[in-house]
């Protein structure tokens, strides 16, 4: 087959940089520790309510500055519903849903992830600037969808 | 400016024999119906976001966003594509469909149609509003599901059409390699075969029986890792026809020639090969998939880079050499010499070049970190606008002009052409204007397939009603050049002065050699199938061993 010597040069550029950018893709990935968010935990989604820690959502501190955020997404709210932590505080999400898929997501941030029925979903975040920050869910989930949101205020 | 060119000296007739046209026109009229519906509810969907408008009790936004959805993205693309390699096909084997070939085409757009009306109803009904990709656990009537199978089958019905053209070709003409734009649609349906069984067991298996109450629970990740097996080449479906008419019809139309044979070719086995095992790249934010699993889809995802490099060096390289030979001189002189003012190529062409930024958007989405900024926002709906609904749109469009008035022995006049340039420049204004704010908004976390909402007058979501506004007044735009395509489409159909307009094929400028390897399809095929295996055998069969518990069925709109 027949290969026009600019192509070449182009197909030889395009696939060297495409191998630069999947090497610092995976780079980024596993040595950086910038991993999509991908908990493989599971859960009864009938028996989110009666299965501790998520019988019970809300924040949990496990260390100087750093907290653990328990919560449930379901149609149409989050749970527990106001959140509050100081400048400077590292909060590990934990959420899970009762019932349909849902989104959980903070603009402004890299906070953005599935809620899926039967898994347990989880990022974390350190909230550098004070303020009210909106969670909102970024999938559809019913009639309700584009009231599903909550704040954290980060003092 | 010639519309009609001189009837040449070909020995293949360079248009389509009675039958196979009306089969054709058949389903591109479906195509356009739909998205002339579709086309209402985009524009109402853009006019609700904007707060321009409030929709009345009796819908709500979801139900128009899963019929524009369902209605573009599924019903008007793939009764298009269908029509538009049926007729190819059979202008390039000797003019005509042979009774197989035909009765395929019959049985698949009756099945299409039938399916097209089940999932429109429960639509129409609120029985189906779960949007285009219906994940479960929100459950549709089952009929939704069913129309779904219906409407999938009867698109491999329509493969068969064009396979047993090819074979009757083959038959005719042994030991001769095939017509080039045969080998595309055959490729693009082998393709499309292959992409459809994962989404046909999930909807056949998964969705019917738990719909009918049969099964009590669903395996959510299985079902969404099997949607999204198809979901991706699903794009590809899309791509594919319109490269075909780039690489062989925009050729003829601006009197060049294909650029290389086996070049294209090859870019469409890559397409084969790696549009298909990489579906993880649609679930990077989800859980019970592993990161590693997830960049190995990643990295196979980016391979795509390749056979889009190939085209947009042979599209340019067919321009220049066309311009050149048309007596374009300098360094960019070639570029006077093409015939902007031919609504041939003008549509197709700003269809490619919308394509840039789409492919460059494409690359942001599939890293797997820098989807968390993008998932889910609008941003996305900004992609796939650009691509699907401008570069692909554009080059239907473009390719209706003139495939229209071929299935109706009439012709493209002036006036028409002059519309269609018009049309083409309204569309590219408005999905500028309307992707433009739906990516800028977007990166500012603005989330995709929601119903107006300011968050109870958050500040942040406040922030993005000016580019709400700017999306609709794109919209708007949008929908005048739906109504006047559709109105160019009337014509051509049924009032356009009869005449001959000829079905543009391109030509290589000279015989070119090209391997035979590039059509032994169990060598291709069983490499596909080793890449799905690899990709998804492991991962899928965690799904099923080590599954989750099931989730029962939810309606919660
Ligand atoms: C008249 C032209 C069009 C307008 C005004 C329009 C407008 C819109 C708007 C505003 C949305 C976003 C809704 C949301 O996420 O809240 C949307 C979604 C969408 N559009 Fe379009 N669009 C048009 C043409 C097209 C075309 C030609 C296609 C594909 C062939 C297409 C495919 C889609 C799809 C697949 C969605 C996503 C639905 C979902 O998220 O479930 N649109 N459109
Ligand atoms: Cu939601
Ligand atoms: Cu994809």
């Amino acid at each position: 087959m027949h290969l026009h010597r600019f192509e070449k040069i182009w197909l030889m550029l395009g696939a060297g940089g495409l191998a630069l950018f999947i090497l610092l893709l995976c780079v980024n990935a596993f040595a950086m520790g910038m991993a999509p968010p991908s908990n493989m935990e599971m859960i009864d989604p009938k028996k989110v309510a009666e299965t501790p820690p998520f019988d019970k959502p809300g924040l949990k501190q496990v260390g100087d500055k750093e907290y653990d955020a328990y919560m449930t997404a379901f149609a149409f709210g989050f749970s527990p519903t106001k959140m509050e932590v100081p400048v400077g505080s590292t909060v590990n999400f934990h959420v899970t849903s009762p019932d349909v898929i849902h989104g959980f997501q903070i603009p402004g941030t890299n906070v953005n992830f599935m809620v899926m029925p039967g898994h347990i979903n989880s990022a974390t975040y350190t909230f550098d600037k004070p303020g009210e920050y909106l969670i909102i869910c970024n999938e559809y989930c019913g009639a309700g969808h584009q009231v599903m949101a909550t704040t954290i205020i980060v003092k | 400016m010639v519309i009609a060119r001189k009837v040449d000296t070909d020995r293949l007739p360079s248009t389509v024999a009675r039958p196979a046209a009306r089969l054709g026109l058949s389903y591109i009229w479906v195509a356009y119906i739909a998205f002339g519906l579709a086309a209402i509810a985009g524009m109402v969907q853009g006019m609700v976001r904007g707060g321009i408008m409030e929709l009345p009790s009796w819908t709500n936004y979801y139900q128009i966003l899963t019929a524009h959805g369902v209605l573009m993205a599924l019903i008007f693309t793939t009764f298009f594509i269908v029509g538009f390699l049926l007729t190819g096909v059979a202008r390039t084997t000797g003019g005509s469909l042979h009774k197989t070939a035909l009765g395929w085409g019959w049985a698949g757009w009756i099945l299409m149609v039938v399916g097209t009306l089940m999932a429109v109803v429960t639509i129409l009904m609120n029985e189906a509003s779960v949007l285009y990709t219906f994940y479960a656990p929100l459950k549709a009537s089952p009929f939704f599901y069913i129309g779904a199978a219906l409407l999938v089958v009867g698109s491999w019905f329509a493969g068969f059409a064009v396979f047993a053209s090819y074979r009757k070709w083959k038959k005719e003409n042994p030991g001769k390699i095939s017509p080039l734009f045969v080998f595309m649609s055959v490729t693009t349906f082998v393709m499309w075969i292959i992409a459809t069984l994962p989404v046909a067991v999930e909807v056949i298996f998964q969705l019917i029986p738990w719909s009918l109450g049969i099964s009590p629970t669903i395996n959510i990740m299985l079902s969404r890792t099997l949607f999204w097996f198809f979901g991706h080449p699903l794009v590809y479906f899309w791509l594919m026809p319109a490269y075909i008419a780039w690489y062989v019809c925009v050729p003829r139309i601006i009197g060049g020639h294909v650029f290389s044979d086996s070049l294209s070719r090859l870019a469409f086995i890559l397409l084969l090969l790696f549009s298909i095992p990489v579906g993880f790249h649609h679930q990077l934010m989800e859980p019970g998939i592993s990161a590693g699993w997830k960049m190995i889809h990643v990295t196979l995802t980016l391979i795509v880079v390749i056979p889009s490099l190939m085209t947009a060096f042979s599209m340019f390289a067919i321009f220049e050499t066309t311009g050149r030979k048309k007596g374009g001189i300098g360094l960019f002189g070639w570029l006077k010499k093409l015939p902007w003012t031919d609504v041939r190529f003008f549509a197709p062409f700003v269809g490619m070049l919308f394509f840039i930024p789409g492919g460059a958007g494409g690359i942001i989405n599939a890293s797997n970190q820098i989807n968390a900024v993008v998932h889910n926002t609008i941003w996305v709906t900004g992609h796939f606008h650009i691509t699907v609904g401008a570069a692909v749109a554009l080059t239907f469009f473009g390719v209706s002009f003139w495939l229209i008035p071929v299935l109706t022995g009439r012709t493209l006049t002036r006036t028409a052409n002059r519309m269609g340039m018009v049309q083409t420049v309204f569309w590219a204004v408005g999905m500028f204007l309307m992707s433009f704010a739906m990516h800028t908004m977007g990166l500012s976390g603005a989330p995709r397939r929601t119903d107006y909402t300011t968050y109870m007058d958050h500040p942040t979501a406040l922030g993005w009603m000016d580019y709400q506004r700017v999306m609709a007044f794109g919209g708007g735009l949008l929908f005048v050049a739906a109504i006047l395509l559709i109105l160019i489409l009337v014509y051509l159909t049924f009032y356009a002065p009869k005449g001959y307009t000829e079905y543009p094929i391109g030509e290589t400028e000279k015989e070119q050699q090209v391997p035979r390897l590039l059509e032994r399809w169990p060598v291709w095929i069983g490499l596909v199938a080793f890449l799905i295996v690899m990709a998804y055998g492991y991962p899928i069969m965690e799904q099923i061993h080590h599954q989750a518990p099931g989730s029962p069925p939810f309606k919660t709109w």
